[in-house]
């Protein structure tokens, strides 16, 4: 798995919707330069009604605590609504920070989009 | 005994660069694969949360990070200019109650991220992940040392 040195974007997003659930699909990397972007993104989707979402990491590369707190900052925001923020994510390197850090028991952390959209707990 | 040093304005964007400059060091100073997504993670901790220090204290100074490449193990330090928050802890001591963390917020503004996690998690994931760190407040600031395993890519190879 190599890291390539190349300067490519630094973080993508793009959503849709999926029934009442909106799923927004992360790549590259969620760190202190690029996290406010994260942050707007969910900011504009809660304030724009949509309070069930969807993060989908398995585009992400790298995910630091700033981004960590982007993400708990979107789940206090759904749930002031009774939404739900639920992750997609199966790469060990992006699960581990939620591990150490004891956020996986915080999120629900699912295996593939499919799951995630259909989970109702 | 090799040595890069990168000295960086305290912003966001170059957090990245010193990851980068970090990865490259740390792989040609042999260390192991499995250990190079815990050094990008671990250096970009360090450096964010310097940064958010300089920023916070004296957005002039720059952020330091030293890295040293000795026989058999890789050392990188970032040093800032401000004192040792209170809470340097492990995951374990941080008290984060997953309740606490999941409580809504009925304002659904645009608060500053530090709130929403408490001071010294940066550090924490830190000592968490690291085997090898030490924190220590210096006269010139505070000084993060995290030091990995490395091959000595100059030994003789065993045939």
């Amino acid at each position: 798995m190599p890291i390539l040195l190349e300067d490519r974007v630094d973080l993508s997003l793009s959503t849709r919707t999926e029934g009442d659930r909106t799923v927004v699909t992360v790549g590259g990397e969620i760190d202190v330069y690029t996290a406010p972007k994260l942050r707007e993104q969910l900011i504009d989707l809660v304030s724009s009604g949509n309070y069930h979402l969807v993060v989908d990491m398995e585009g992400v590369d790298f995910l630091d605590s700033t981004g960590l707190g982007v993400l708990v900052g979107g789940l206090k925001r759904v749930r002031a609504h009774d939404g739900s923020l639920r992750l997609v994510c199966t790469q060990e390197r992006i699960l581990k920070i939620f591990r150490i850090t004891g956020l996986t028991k915080v999120f629900p952390i699912h295996a593939s989009v499919d799951e995630a959209l259909s989970a109702t707990d | 005994m090799a040595m890069v040093e990168v000295s960086f304005t305290a912003v966001p964007a170059h957090v990245r660069t010193a990851r980068l400059v970090a990865l490259a060091v740390a792989r040609r100073a042999g260390v192991a694969d499995d250990l190079i997504d815990e050094v990008r993670l671990a250096v970009g901790e360090a450096c964010s949360r310097a940064v958010g220090i300089n920023q916070g204290k004296s957005p002039d100074s720059a952020v330091t990070m030293r890295l040293v490449d000795e026989q058999d193990r890789f050392t990188v330090e970032v040093v800032d200019v401000g004192p040792l928050e209170a809470s340097v802890a492990g995951p374990e001591d941080l008290d984060l109650d997953p309740e606490t963390l999941a409580e809504p917020v009925a304002d659904a503004g645009r608060d500053p991220l530090p709130d929403l996690l408490p001071p010294g998690f940066g550090l924490a994931v830190i000592s968490g992940l690291v085997e090898n760190v030490s924190v220590t407040s210096e006269g010139d600031g505070t000084h993060v040392r995290m030091t990995w395993p490395a091959t000595d890519v100059m030994a003789p190879q065993a045939e």
